[in-house]
């Protein structure tokens, strides 16, 4: 026990003595959250639209405004010609063409039905299926506007549908308190990891690994001693986190901050345990860099924080199991923001439980004192 | 010099890296309270034996035993009664000269109470008083390797294994360094030193010389130059390595 305070103590004094910690550890956060939480949204404002009205009739001019009066769309121009407009998609001006054919109302009047284009630059798909999203709600309006004023209020004999929307546990639907908890957890475990990872190998380098490689130290006593102060500064880290969340972003906090930090602890556990791992089996910063960047950047695309993880296909899924960012991004949000108790994410829990036991086991395992 | 205890015994030490042999069958004692220097030129596997002797390296085979105990079943036991001194330096730099001391005494087990006493005494018999708080970092080559040694043989061990513990320091450090290795020797420790230095090799009581991983010569330095009919320790290992 004692062995491991004059570790710690000894950890503690280079991590403080080195002037870049301050700086990572209060600045990076505060730049990373500001700036990727207002960046990393998926709402879409301000699609560029160009229509071709080839039809010019009055309820072609009432479809064009109903897009100009929609807060996501931009009517930027008008054309007639669909080649024009197409110059317009490729030179990457405009995102959506709004093709309105000649004969769209005497169409609509005479057959009751009409038809309308919609061409959409696709590069990124996400964007593209939410324009057409977007695009296409603002025609279903229109189209029951429509409806309405040639055969009078549905409402005598038939039933009229009419859908409103709850979102729950996000009600303005507003993406920033969705992401920040991600971009909180992307953080926290860049920093223990790579801190992690850093330290064992740097010491490696130096020549003083050897150096206690040669005491009677215990295997056990040395990881401890590599692990715990990472784990207690990302700890902080994520109070700092969720402190700047709340004054900024007025970040919700519906469940248990105790169960949260519960979990979290266990998570880091997890997480440092494979950057120790890592550094175990490097000899050099350079190596382990290159490990941890891959791992990462891997963990931080499969964990669903851009992209909802559901819609993955199976394998990937599958490979999520063993991604311990998905488990955390998923139980923050949802103790976060929905409010969620032990109950509901005991099985993540126990999930991480094992996890960290093996990957301490692991790294332990694996750190030789002698080659 | 007791010639009775051998406190390392080695028979037949095979260390193999893939096909190279670093450390072909080499047999030979270190007795207690002696200064047993290891010659060779860059490359021979003095490194490489010594490393296994403080277990930072496994043995391909051989029997070993170091102060008094087995290596293979005692590894971590030994670890007790040695000290070691590398040639990467071996103090971390961002620390200060007292909280190095403080870390190395406080793993090899020392009370609160040692720890400062011993820190006042190597202070004090390094005249390094005025550096205490100061990183080592801050401090010249020379100094650290003073004090590089001190910290190695804090614990007061048995044996303490040097690596090339003056490479790269000037003639003057390199005097009061060995003295140092001297005074440590009239404590009772066993130093096990490496060098490729053959000045040097004439301030131990017994020498080892290797070549290509093999022991070529071992005994007193007066003994080889004997043997070999030569003037100094020079001269005998260059009639060895031809």
């Amino acid at each position: 026990m004692r062995t491991i305070i004059h570790l710690l103590q000894k950890e503690f004094i280079q991590i403080f003595r080195n002037r870049f910690m301050l700086p990572i550890i209060f600045v990076m956060p505060i730049v990373q959250m500001v700036v990727l939480v207002f960046a990393a949204t998926l709402e879409m404002k301000n699609i560029e639209m160009i229509v071709v009205d080839k039809d010019l009739s009055e309820v072609s001019r009432r479809m064009t405004a109903k897009f100009g009066g929609s807060p996501f769309f931009n009517v930027k121009s008008f054309t007639f010609s669909i080649e024009e407009a197409e110059d317009f998609l490729r030179a990457n001006e405009a995102d959506i063409v709004l093709h309105i054919p000649r004969g769209f109302e005497k169409d609509l009047m005479r057959e009751n039905q009409a038809k309308v284009q919609l061409l959409i630059d696709a590069v990124n798909a996400t964007t593209a299926g939410l324009s057409n999203a977007y695009a296409s709600n603002v025609l279903r309006d229109f189209n029951e506007q429509i409806i309405i004023e040639n055969f009078g209020p549905v409402s005598q004999g038939m039933e009229r549908v009419n859908i409103r929307y709850s979102f729950w546990y996000n009600p303005d639907l507003n993406y920033k308190i969705y992401m920040l908890p991600g971009i909180l957890v992307i953080l926290v475990t860049l920093i223990g990891m790579m801190l992690t990872a850093l330290n064992l190998v740097r010491e490696k380098e130096l020549g003083t690994a050897e150096q206690i490689n040669v005491t009677p130290i215990r295997k056990y006593q040395f990881i401890i001693g590599k692990l715990l102060p990472f784990w207690v500064i990302a700890l902080f880290e994520l109070s700092f986190g969720l402190l700047v969340g709340k004054i900024l972003f007025h970040l919700p906090m519906e469940g248990s901050i105790a169960l949260l930090f519960l979990f979290a602890s266990l998570y880091l556990l997890v997480a440092l345990s494979i950057g120790l791992f890592l550094s175990v089996i490097s000899n050099s910063q350079i190596q382990v860099m290159f490990l941890m960047f891959f791992f990462f950047i891997t963990f931080v695309l499969m964990a669903g924080i851009f992209t909802p993880a559901e819609s993955m296909p199976d394998w990937a899924i599958r490979v999520n199991t063993i991604n311990p960012l998905a488990y955390f991004i998923r139980v923050i949000r949802m103790i976060l923001l929905k409010g969620s108790g032990f109950a509901d994410i005991s099985g993540e829990f126990f999930a991480l439980g094992l996890y960290a036991t093996v990957m301490m086991s692991l790294a332990t395992w694996r750190y030789r004192k002698a080659a | 010099m007791n010639k009775e205890t051998a406190v390392i015994r080695v028979r037949d030490l095979v260390k193999k890296f893939g096909k190279f042999t670093a450390n072909d069958k080499l047999c030979f004692d270190v007795y207690e309270g002696e200064i047993f220097g290891f010659l060779g030129a860059n490359g021979a596997g003095k490194t490489t034996a010594l490393r296994i002797l403080c277990g930072l390296s496994l043995p391909t085979s051989g029997e070993i035993s170091v102060a008094g105990l087995d290596l293979y079943s005692n590894r971590e036991r030994i670890k007790k009664r040695i000290g070691y001194m590398s040639q990467k330096f071996s103090l971390y730099e961002d620390l200060k000269v007292y909280e190095n001391i403080r870390l190395y005494a406080g793993i090899y087990g020392l009370s609160r109470k040692e720890i400062k006493q011993r820190t006042d005494e190597l202070l004090e018999t390094l005249e390094l008083e005025a550096v205490r708080n100061k990183r080592i970092a801050e401090l010249p080559l020379g100094w650290r390797q003073k004090l590089a040694f001190s910290v190695a043989i804090i614990h007061r061990p048995r044996i303490v294994f040097l690596d090339e513990p003056t490479g790269g320091v000037d003639p003057i450090t390199r005097r009061q360094f060995w003295d140092m290795i001297y005074q440590a020797s009239r404590d009772g420790i066993t130093v096990f030193v490496t060098t490729h230095y053959m000045d040097e090799a004439e301030y131990c009581d017994r020498v080892c010389i290797m070549e290509a991983g093999r022991i070529d010569a071992i005994g007193t330095p007066t003994e080889l130059m004997e043997e070999y009919k030569a003037e100094n320790m020079d001269e005998v290992f260059i009639r060895i390595a031809r």
